[in-house]
């Protein structure tokens, strides 16, 4: 039962097999047992989840059960909720309690989801590694000596480790496929405009999306339905948006005359001999499924992780100013005039890789700086785009490994931001061209779980999910799970 | 030799929109602080602006107004920097590619003729909150219900040649906003502010060094505040030094400048294109729209009342100084068209200047434009003299009688019986037997001693023309 998918809990749960506050118990005894390992929570009110699990039973009882109906939904702490803090893992927002819900948690609610806390990232989402989370770092379920990869490393640890079903994450870089890929789960970016990010903790705004992070292909697809749709109150949720049928782009499985992109910039050297291998014979397996491989060329592929350096952190240098000790969040002790209230504040609640991405975007945006950096950025921004644009004339998708290499022990990396930032190498791309990914688990490397990234057009999530659906009913990756905590890997 | 001054203006002009620039509060002025706020003015994490399109509307009625381009897709950036008031920690503001661009606007010169001024841009962006120090003992308060409420910066090109012209712009400007209805632009409320660059130079030189003199509101700080820095600037020069670019801040009590801070602790705003909005485009058809439903502007209808009702024009001036104003004056003229000069005189001179005195706005007035039509009807109709009318006026102002009953009641009532005219001029006449004969023994100027001792006789009501055609005859003998 723990490593059940939402559907399978879901069919007990409209069978009358088991209850919603029964679930909720399920997954309430296993964060109690296990999450002081892992710390892939930072909030949870066991109290207040038994109540939603209990309005949920009424609910069932009265009407006919709503899509999500019952079922138990972590959330990353980057999403604002009325109920309980949202401190987004970092010391200045230490104790925040938000006055209103995210649009996604409203949805979440109206779909007649429990939500069951809040799991641990990094500070802001800054990091590929929930190190630099100001609540302790979060652990692998498959190595506890490992990262469980970030930002949304909480998300994908208590999902692997089936502490939930399912998570929220949100992807900026990568944060939800990186992490999906290294604890061996399903996570999917939806197209940059498909979900509302108001009420989300904003990192880069151009470049964050959230997204379901979960065991299962059609999972993912159960979540979107939910919290996607045009939302009046965020400028940037696209009101004209094609509506896809979810479910059924999971049922539709035939891979027969697929055409799959492999591009050559995503297979290299110095990425990890077993990842490229696990990656290319999930290639062959979709080949053996009648899809057609096709070598393609994404040119401007190297700038990629240069550009996303220089936007995201200019976006997120402005969006973090707010935090100022002025109206909330962190302020220093007896200030002796503004500055000093300002810089102190901001010294003591921030963290290093937070002070060093708002260093870096206020240095790229300062003048003199402006046109060499963000401007250049902005342009191979357009440029990658544009590589996307040609290559989907050729394909339906685009395969790549999520990851160059499996997920690193804790510590490794924590004093090279530079080689870091490269963890995110092959996630990037698709957010600066705000294009639906997904990473789903599709083998195993030095027994670490290897991910596969699909790529889709603008608004097709129903070609990445029909395509990964395919591929999951033909392997067995998915239904892997940590012995440690209880599966049968 | 002689010094040019060289001055460019930025106006901040609050628009007169319902609810603020990026989300739904109102934008009601003097409320108790804080409770026009929502999580968006906020700058709450997580919360994400939406455009007032009304805004944006009136941004391009007001660009249409001076003439100038108007982008059909522009971009909003973000401006960066820390102060308690911006709840951001950036500002919303158009800097790369404004709404507007490229307009001008045109002053009266005093050889009667008219000097243009050029119009960079009108960009749209939010105003921040407000700090209040007073009376607070080493703290400051903060009241963000002003936090959001969408501005208009209007950027003049550096045109103008002295605090006159400056001012002139201004006025304009001031009164074209009013006329289109865009803002209250009440200097007094902050609701149109103003920033002048003021720098001098050797004619034929290239412009000097300029200060910016930051947010007045008051139409005669602002001239003392650039007189002011006219001469400090060539003080400073003349004596050897050189300026410092910098801002400074007029203080209107002690009447001198102060400077705010110097170039080093300049800020870099550090702009770039604000991601939570995505370009504004608007459509030529919305544009035409607009165009087609701008009011009559302050210069078309001046140059219409001189023509049409053929008013001095500085009459014409007075008159279309407010869309109210001119209004009025038409449905006085609408109401009493015989003589549209009548009604010009007496609403600039009589009404206006009384409300005036009184400190009251046209919208106040106790007398509306029907009821003075009716008094100069009567004066029209030879019921009273003009002189009688004005004790009439005065009388109105105070009551709400009609203005037939106050004629009555004070017994104005031109007499026009010539009867009673005769009657009173052939008393005249046996009072002063020797007028009479140095009349008729060809000393015509007499006749003025006639007409006024007739009038006074009948305390003024004698219809004067009356008096005149009767007297000729009567004296003839
Ligand atoms: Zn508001």
């Amino acid at each position: 039962m723990p490593f059940s998918s939402l559907s399978e809990i879901q069919s007990r749960l409209s069978s009358g097999e088991t209850t919603a506050v029964e679930v909720a118990k399920l997954y309430l005894d296993r964060i109690a047992s296990y999450n002081d390992e892992l710390n892939a929570f930072v909030h949870i009110d066991p109290t207040h989840v038994l109540a939603q699990a209990e309005a949920s039973d009424k609910y069932r009882s009265e009407h006919d059960a709503r899509p999500l109906e019952g079922l138990p939904i972590a959330v990353k702490d980057i999403f604002c909720t009325q109920d309980g803090p949202t401190q987004c893992c970092s010391n200045i927002l230490k104790d925040f309690h938000a006055p209103y819900d995210a649009e996604v948690i409203t949805k979440l609610k109206e779909a007649g989801a429990v939500l069951v806390g809040k799991t641990n990232m990094d500070e802001f989402a800054m990091g590929s590694s929930t190190e630099t989370s100001a609540f302790g770092v979060c652990r692998n379920p498959w190595d506890t000596e490992r990262i469980p990869g970030g930002s949304s490393g909480g998300s994908a640890a208590a999902v692997a480790a089936a502490l939930t079903p399912a998570a929220l994450g949100t992807d900026t870089g990568g944060s939800i496929r990186q992490p999906a890929s290294l604890t061996g789960i399903t996570g999917l970016k939806p197209t940059y405009g498909r979900v509302s990010r108001r009420g989300i903790i904003a990192f880069a705004s151009s470049l964050d999306q959230a997204g379901p992070m979960t065991r299962t292909v059609k999972d993912c697809a159960m979540i979107t339905a939910a919290i996607s749709g045009h939302d009046p109150r965020d400028a940037t949720s696209v009101s004209d948006a094609p509506v896809i049928d979810w479910l059924s782009a999971c049922e539709s499985r035939d891979m027969k005359g697929l055409k799959i992109g492999k591009p050559k910039e995503y297979f290299v050297d110095g990425m990890d001999a077993e990842v490229r291998a696990s990656v290319e014979a999930a290639l062959k397996k979709c080949e053996e499924l009648g899809a057609e491989i096709i070598d393609i060329s994404l040119p401007n592929t190297e700038y990629a992780i240069a550009a996303y350096y220089v936007i995201a952190p200019s976006e997120a240098s402005a969006n973090l100013s707010r935090y100022d000790g002025v109206r909330f969040g962190h302020r220093c002790e007896d200030p002796e005039d503004l500055l000093d209230m300002y810089t102190r504040s901001r010294d003591e609640g921030f963290g290093s890789e937070v002070k060093r991405r708002i260093l870096t975007g206020a240095f790229a945006l300062s003048s003199g700086y402006y046109d060499a950096y963000y401007l250049k950025a902005q342009q191979v921004r357009t440029l990658i785009q544009q590589d996307f644009t040609a290559a989907f004339e050729q394909v339906d998708v685009i395969a790549t490994p999520t990851s160059p290499i499996t997920a690193f022990k804790l510590g490794e990396k924590t004093d090279d931001p530079l080689t870091m930032y490269l963890s995110d190498i092959f996630t990037i791309a698709v957010n600066l061209a705000g294009l639906p990914g997904l990473s789903q688990p599709c083998g195993f490397a030095q027994n670490l779980p290897v991910g596969l990234q699909w790529i889709g057009p603008a608004w097709r999530e129903d070609t990445v999910l029909s395509a990964a659906s395919a591929y999951e009913a033909a392997t067995e990756w998915s239904r892997r799970s940590p012995a440690a905590f209880g599966g049968e890997s | 030799m002689s010094w040019e001054i060289v001055i460019g203006l930025e106006v901040h002009c609050q628009l007169n929109t319902d609810t603020k620039a990026f989300c739904g509060c109102s934008t009601q002025f003097g409320a108790e602080p804080n409770t026009q706020t929502c999580p968006v003015c906020l700058g709450m994490p997580g919360q994400l602006p939406v455009l007032n399109t009304v805004a944006v509307d009136k941004t391009i009625l007001t660009g249409l107004a001076i003439n100038a381009h108007i982008n059909l897709e522009s971009k909003f950036d973000r401006k960066n920097y820390f102060y308690p008031d911006l709840p951001k920690g950036y500002q919303i503001s158009q800097f790369a590619v404004p709404i507007v661009e490229g307009g001008y606007i045109d002053i009266p010169t005093k050889d009667g003729g008219e000097k243009r001024l050029g119009v960079t841009r009108i960009h749209m962006e939010e105003d921040a909150g407000k700090s209040m120090h007073e009376g607070l003992d080493a703290v400051s308060h903060i009241d963000l219900n002003r936090s959001g409420v969408p501005l208009m910066e209007i950027v003049s090109e550096p045109d103008m040649r002295s605090a006159d012209e400056a001012i002139a712009y201004l006025k304009q400007l001031h009164q074209l906003i009013r006329f289109l209805g865009v803002s209250g632009a009440d200097m007094e409320k902050g609701q149109f502010r103003c920033d002048a660059n003021v720098s001098v130079r050797r004619p034929g030189e290239p412009f000097g060094t300029r200060t910016e003199m930051k947010n007045m509101n008051s139409f005669r700080f602002i001239k003392q505040a650039i007189e002011f820095e006219v001469l400090r600037q060539i003080e400073i020069i003349e004596d050897g030094g050189e300026v410092v670019q910098e801002s400074r801040l007029w203080d209107s009590v002690k009447c001198e400048s102060r400077s705010m801070r110097s170039k080093e602790e300049a800020h870099d705003y550090r702009y770039f294109p604000e991601p939570d909005l995505p370009p504004l485009r608007v459509s030529q058809q919305e544009v035409d729209a607009i165009k087609a439903g701008m009011p009559e502007l302050p210069g078309q209808l001046r140059k219409r009342f001189e023509t049409e009702f053929g008013l001095s024009s500085y009459d014409a001036d007075v008159l279309t100084q407010t869309l109210e104003s001119a209004a009025w004056y038409e449905s006085l003229v609408a109401a009493h068209p015989a003589d549209p000069k009548r009604c010009a005189n007496w609403m600039a001179n009589e009404l206006l200047g009384r409300l005036n005195d009184a400190g009251k706005e046209l919208s106040e007035s106790p007398v509306s434009a029907a009821r003075l039509a009716e008094l100069l009807n009567r004066i029209g109709d030879n019921t009273i003299s003009g002189k009688a009318a004005k004790d009439v006026f005065d009388a109105m102002m105070e009551s709400a009688d009609s203005v037939d009953a106050i004629i009555e009641a004070k017994g104005l009532k031109q007499v026009s019986d010539s009867g009673a005219i005769d009657t009173i001029i052939l008393e005249v006449m046996a009072a002063n037997p020797a007028q009479v004969e140095g009349y008729r023994g060809g000393k015509d100027k007499l006749l003025g001693f006639f007409v006024g001792q007739v009038m006074k006789a009948s305390r003024g009501k004698a219809n004067p023309g009356m008096v005149n055609q009767r007297l000729l005859e009567l004296l003839k003998g």
